[in-house]
């Protein structure tokens, strides 16, 4: 399963969808993907076709399409499968969401660390372009002008937060913004903008290539459709899966070769970690949400060297423009090495737990407001393991 | 720097920007290439893409510092960059970061005298199923072993021919 041949992404016909969008109004591609119910891949999970008629009634003389690939949630790694085996797909998406919302400018926001796909997705590009796939009067279909440039990621986690990203892509630092207005307001150089993670524009030429019904065929009523997932960790055979959603967590970990796994991490580092007492749970945006990233923790893992090497990376990513998150984050790495240390009491754990608990409301994005969830569920679902220490040395 | 030389980068930094043009946008676009072709970000650099951009040298300065691609400090000919997340680490990434020490004779951080290797951690690079996983400039390596390391050190010397420079502006190892 983890070969991708086996998925449903890859029976996907190449520009079926796009053909098909070029066919209907608007107003109609926006409703197809609306009725598909898709929720953003991306992992904040926004249904997509809600944010494109956001973007489509806005008037305005230029709009953007941007692809979300700067893929750096600890631990997930589909964004870039999807873009080596199937780029069409996602430009194709790209497209389809262009003509949808009266766009004629798309990026792709790649990061740094993925230069090397930058070739093949180039040759891709051109190739569409050579096709009448990209250009001017795509398709045939007069005034539908569209095209897509690549720009790079320079090595910052928290220029995937949309804003952030926005933000480097009008050459400045990756500082993220308030919000509103959001992007579908005022995004890239003040215009209406699009963001979009780049499995679901793959969805997006999926759905329009076989039909909402057949997207909702799949996954749960509140959660449609299927995901892929990036599996790694103690288990058997990492790698890509395509689920559905809805999947129980002991499910998937048979799929992958997981069994008796101590603990999951779901969503990556800003995600949550789930006990074996709840692998009953499912993967679902009523249940628990992710943007595909699952790390396995087999029965020997030290839940406090997991949490540590989190709170080390958004130390590290952190942007420093909001106290909750960059003082936040300091203290509480400090707390779980004193922990690591044996020499944290209850009391300051608590206190730790206060603090946590804070900076999910008063941290100014994303990655703030999620970096203490490890921590937090490790502190509630590990406590026994992580009391009372004696350091290895002593 | 003799002024000969600072009149020869100057006219190349011209280059880069026209290539790129002068919109704020361009910001970052014209400093990825200058890293890639000198392997620092200098203060004269910085100087010249402000004046060009109309914007002060402060404000290109705050876009250097910010990510971690862009470096004021001189970076080596190959950057070696080993992840450290969570996936990495449990497949052993510690042994492998040892020997990256040993045999190159630095620290991480560090970039070695003769210019040509600099040792840095990377955040997650997206390899998490074949780690322990490192990025060589542009150039993926997974599931490195310490014993691999010498190999993959090995190869990056032997590039060092005439042409190695040129080639790692074009981003080939
Ligand atoms: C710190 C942080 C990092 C993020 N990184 C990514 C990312 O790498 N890729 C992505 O698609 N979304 C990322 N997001 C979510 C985006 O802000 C945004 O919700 C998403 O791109 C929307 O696309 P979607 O609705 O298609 O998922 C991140 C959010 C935060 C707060
Ligand atoms: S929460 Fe963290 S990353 Fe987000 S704006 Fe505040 S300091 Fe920056």
């Amino acid at each position: 399963m983890s070969t991708m041949n086996d998925t449903m992404l890859a029976t996907i016909e190449a520009d079926a969808g796009l053909k098909a969008a070029l066919q209907q109004s608007r107003i109609d591609v926006i409703g197809i993907i609306r009725d598909s119910g898709m929720k953003g891949r991306g992992g904040a999970g926004f249904p997509t076709g809600v944010k494109w008629n956001l973007a489509a009634g806005v008037h305005s003389d230029k709009k953007y399409v941007v692809c979300n690939a700067d893929e750096g949630e600890p631990g997930t790694f589909k964004d870039r499968v999807i873009m080596s085996d199937w780029p069409d797909l996602v430009f194709e998406g790209m497209t389809i969401a262009a003509y949808a919302i009266g766009a004629d400018e798309g990026i792709v926001y790649l990061r740094g660390e993925y230069t090397y796909l930058v070739k093949q997705l180039e040759e891709c590009l051109q190739k569409r372009r050579d096709n009448g796939l990209l250009g001017h009067s795509i398709q045939g279909k007069e005034g539908f002008n569209f095209d897509i440039h690549i720009h790079m990621g320079s090595g910052a986690y928290v220029c995937g937060e949309e804003t952030a990203l926005i933000e480097s892509l009008e050459g400045q630092r990756g500082e993220p913004r308030n919000r509103p207005p959001f992007p579908v307001n005022t995004g890239f150089k003040g215009r209406p903008t699009i963001v979009n993670n780049v499995e679901t524009f793959a969805w997006a030429s999926a759905i329009l290539s076989k039909g909402a019904d057949w997207f909702k065929s799949f996954g749960t009523d509140k959660s449609t459709g299927l995901k892929l997932f990036s599996v790694s960790g103690d288990v058997a055979r990492p790698g890509v899966y395509e689920f559905p959603m809805g999947i129980t967590i002991s499910e998937l970990l048979n799929q992958v070769g997981g069994e008796g796994a101590k603990a999951v991490q779901i969503g990556g580092a800003s995600g949550h970690c789930v006990p074996a007492s709840q692998f009953g749970r499912t993967i679902a945006y009523e249940d628990i949400a992710t943007g595909g990233s699952i790390i396995v923790f087999g029965p020997e893992r030290d839940m406090l060297d997991v949490v540590e090497n989190f709170l080390e990376f958004f130390q590290d990513e952190s942007c420093g423009q909001c106290t909750p998150c960059r003082i936040g984050n300091t203290k509480l790495l400090d707390g779980v090495r004193m922990l690591k240390r044996g020499e944290c009491s209850m009391k300051y754990l608590r206190e730790l737990v206060k603090l946590g608990q804070t900076m999910q409301i008063a941290a100014k994005c994303g990655l703030g407001q999620s970096s203490p969830n490890a921590f937090l569920s490790i502190v509630e679902n590990f406590q026994n393991e992580i009391m009372g220490r004696i350091p290895a040395s002593a | 720097m003799l002024t000969t030389q600072q009149e020869k980068l100057m006219g190349e930094l011209k280059a880069i920007v026209e290539k790129h043009g002068t919109d704020r946008s361009a910001l970052i676009p014209i400093l990825q290439d200058v890293q890639k072709c000198y392997h620092t970000i200098s203060d004269f650099a910085m100087q010249v893409i402000a004046d060009m951009l109309g914007i002060h040298p402060v404000e290109v300065n705050s876009v250097v510092t910010f990510y971690a691609f862009l470096n004021e400090k001189y970076h080596g000919k190959f950057v070696i960059r080993l992840c450290r997340t969570i996936s990495c680490e449990m497949a052993g990434k510690a042994a492998v970061a040892r020997q990256l020490e040993n045999d190159l004779g630095i620290k991480f951080g560090e970039t070695t005298d003769d210019g040509r290797f600099t040792l840095e951690w990377a955040n997650c690079i997206g390899m998490c199923d074949q780690g322990p996983a490192m990025l060589v400039n542009d150039q993926v390596f997974t599931r490195v072993t310490p014993e691999k390391v010498h190999d993959i050190l090995q190869m990056c010397e032997q590039s060092f021919g005439p042409h190695t420079l040129q080639k790692a502006e074009e981003h080939v190892l």
